[in-house]
């Protein structure tokens, strides 16, 4: 497969407070990643780094296969950080005309991308009349100039109202599709759950984990079981080998499983017992669940 | 470089109180044609400023260089602000992560300044020759072409200039503060001379370190014209005083003009390198 990003040993000091400490990780292309942590974490910094726009400490990156300068590199990059930052006197056609030469990029493709984005019957007006959505949607139209092999977005729904979100999250469903590869940064766990393939997990500079969503958490996942005799069920369960924490909650009982047991096994095994059940769904830990379970155990 | 100028000719002209300024500049520098149209008669006091001598070859390109440079300060607004706009805006951040690296960055503000003074250099040395030729009493070639180094000096003046004030804009992140910090400096330059001549050194040596502080060195290459024209001379002779001062401009003054530049767009460079955005 072939490597966009490689980072080893990254570490980024501001006086006493490491922001990134001894981060590696990879990013191959075709897949979305998603970069996770509470803020304060160093996902930003990180991003700074390989965007050239922060100093490391120590450690190193490469881009591609290493051959090349960062900022040549940047050119086949798009990137989004924080808010959109553009010159707010000029129009969006301008600013993405700048753009276009900074990237040294032909500038045909500047009404295919506010199309896509759905800012073209507004190209003529200042960057300054836009709302903070339409900023953010000119911002991805403009990483998308150089029909980049990456996407690089951190937090891009910051501070969108429900609307603006939604328009965000189509947009970069769209550009996953197409089989762009991103790196999606965020603190927002439904968010890269829903988009993400891949994820590094971070906490205080610190890589927790890296790699596929699924395999995060050593898991089997849980049952959520309900019957009219719910004490019998209880007793019955912490009798099973298979099982381990059961806790009880308005009328559900969550059994976590300890080995892999399919449902209809559960069903079977529960209605010899005399048992006849109401509710029966198994079920993963969410991200969110799981990335709390990793923050917390560390 | 001429994609540099491009991506920053795209900023500036898109900006209307850069257009404003730029243009108002230009105007000016034209403008100073009317002197010219100076002229007093008032019944027995016949006076025509142009008649003065002010136009003649080669004097002209002492006086109008050094007149015209008054008017830098209003590209000095400019490109202070070309600057700290980068900042206060956070583009330069977007520009680096659109893939510009921090030497084009600063080599687009610089070659931005060259074509600045160098569109300056060009209109003032129109502007004479045009002048002059209406108006000089002295119209051989040799004449017309010789002082020339004031125009060479201008050029210099201008870049060693602008480039003071690109590091103030990097340096200082905000328009109105740098520009205040280099009239802060222009004071600073001053009293540091006094508290030399006063205290430590003779007014003459104080003189001559005062001549390598950026801004004064960049004043003193061109210096003033008024004592050279004979109508001056004339008064100062009958009042007794002694006029005979040394107009010249020596090399050594480029180099330190020069030093003075180099130094300042490195150091904007280290001063972006060093940060983080």
């Amino acid at each position: 497969m072939e490597t966009i990003l490689t980072v080893q040993n990254l570490t980024k000091k501001f006086g006493f407070l490491t922001a990134v400490n001894d981060l590696s990780f990879t990013i191959e292309k075709g897949n979305v990643y998603g970069i996770l942590g509470p803020n304060g974490s160093g996902k930003s910094t990180t991003l700074g780094i390989i965007l050239n726009v922060v100093n490391r400490t120590s450690g190193n990156f490469s881009w591609f296969d290493g051959n090349m300068s960062t900022h040549e590199a940047l050119k086949k990059v798009g990137a989004i950080i924080e808010r959109p930052n553009f010159y707010p006197y000029m129009t969006a056609i301008q600013n993405l005309k700048l753009v276009c030469k900074i990237k040294e990029v032909p500038e045909s493709k500047i009404q295919e991308k506010l199309e896509l984005v759905g800012l073209w019957d507004r190209k003529d007006s200042k960057f300054r009349t836009y709302s903070l959505g339409m900023k953010q949607r000119l911002a991805i139209a403009s990483a998308l100039l150089n029909d980049p092999e990456i996407l690089i977005l951190d937090e891009p729904t910051n501070g969108l109202d429900p609307q603006g979100i939604h328009q965000i999250r189509q947009i970069i469903k769209k550009i996953a599709g197409k089989g762009t590869t991103i790196l999606l940064a965020s603190h927002l766990l439904d968010e890269v759950e829903k988009v993400c393939s891949h994820v590094v997990i971070l906490r205080k500079g610190q890589k927790l984990y890296s790699g596929p969503v699924d395999g995060m958490l050593a898991s089997h996942g849980f049952f959520e079981l309900r019957t009219t005799d719910l004490e019998k069920l209880h007793e019955l369960l912490e009798k099973n080998a298979s099982f381990g924490k059961i806790t009880r909650e308005n009328g559900t009982l969550t059994a976590f499983l300890k080995e892999e047991m399919q449902a209809e096994e559960l069903n079977k095994f529960l209605y010899e017992k005399g048992i006849v059940l109401s509710h029966l769904v198994k079920r993963k830990e969410s991200l969110e669940e799981q990335f709390l379970t990793l923050t917390k155990n560390n | 470089m001429v994609r540099l100028l491009q991506i920053e000719f795209i900023k500036l002209w898109n900006n209307r109180a850069s257009k404003i300024l730029i243009t108002s500049y230009f105007v000016l520098l034209t403008s100073i044609a009317l002197i010219a149209a100076i002229k007093f008669d008032i019944g027995p006091v016949k006076f025509h400023l142009a008649d003065q001598g002010i136009f003649n070859f080669p004097y002209i390109w002492h006086f109008n260089t050094f007149v015209t440079a008054i008017f830098k300060l209003f590209l000095a607004i400019v490109i202070v602000s070309m600057m700290a706009n980068e900042y206060s805006n956070k583009t330069i951040k977007q520009n680096l992560i659109d893939g510009l690296s921090k030497k084009e960055f600063i080599a687009s503000k610089f070659l931005t300044v060259i074509s600045f003074s160098l569109v300056s250099t060009v209109f003032v040395f129109a502007v004479s020759m045009i002048l002059g030729l209406i108006y000089s009493d002295y119209n051989e070639l040799s004449i017309i072409f010789s002082d020339l180094e004031f125009v060479l000096a201008f050029f210099f003046k201008l870049v060693g200039f602008f480039s003071f004030c690109l590091f103030l804009g990097i340096f200082v992140k905000r328009s109105a503060f740098a520009l205040g910090f280099l009239i802060l400096w222009v004071i600073l330059e001053q009293i540091i001379f006094g508290v030399l001549g006063w205290k430590f050194t003779t007014w003459e040596v104080a003189q001559s370190i005062k001549n390598f502080f950026p801004l004064e060195s960049m004043q003193n290459l061109i210096k003033e014209p008024f004592t050279r024209l004979s109508a001056v001379q004339n008064i100062g002779q009958q009042i007794g005083e002694n006029m005979d001062f040394d107009y010249q401009v020596y090399w050594y003054e480029f180099l330190v003009v020069i030093f003075w530049t180099v130094l300042f767009v490195y150091l904007s460079y280290a001063l972006l390198k060093k940060r983080d955005l």
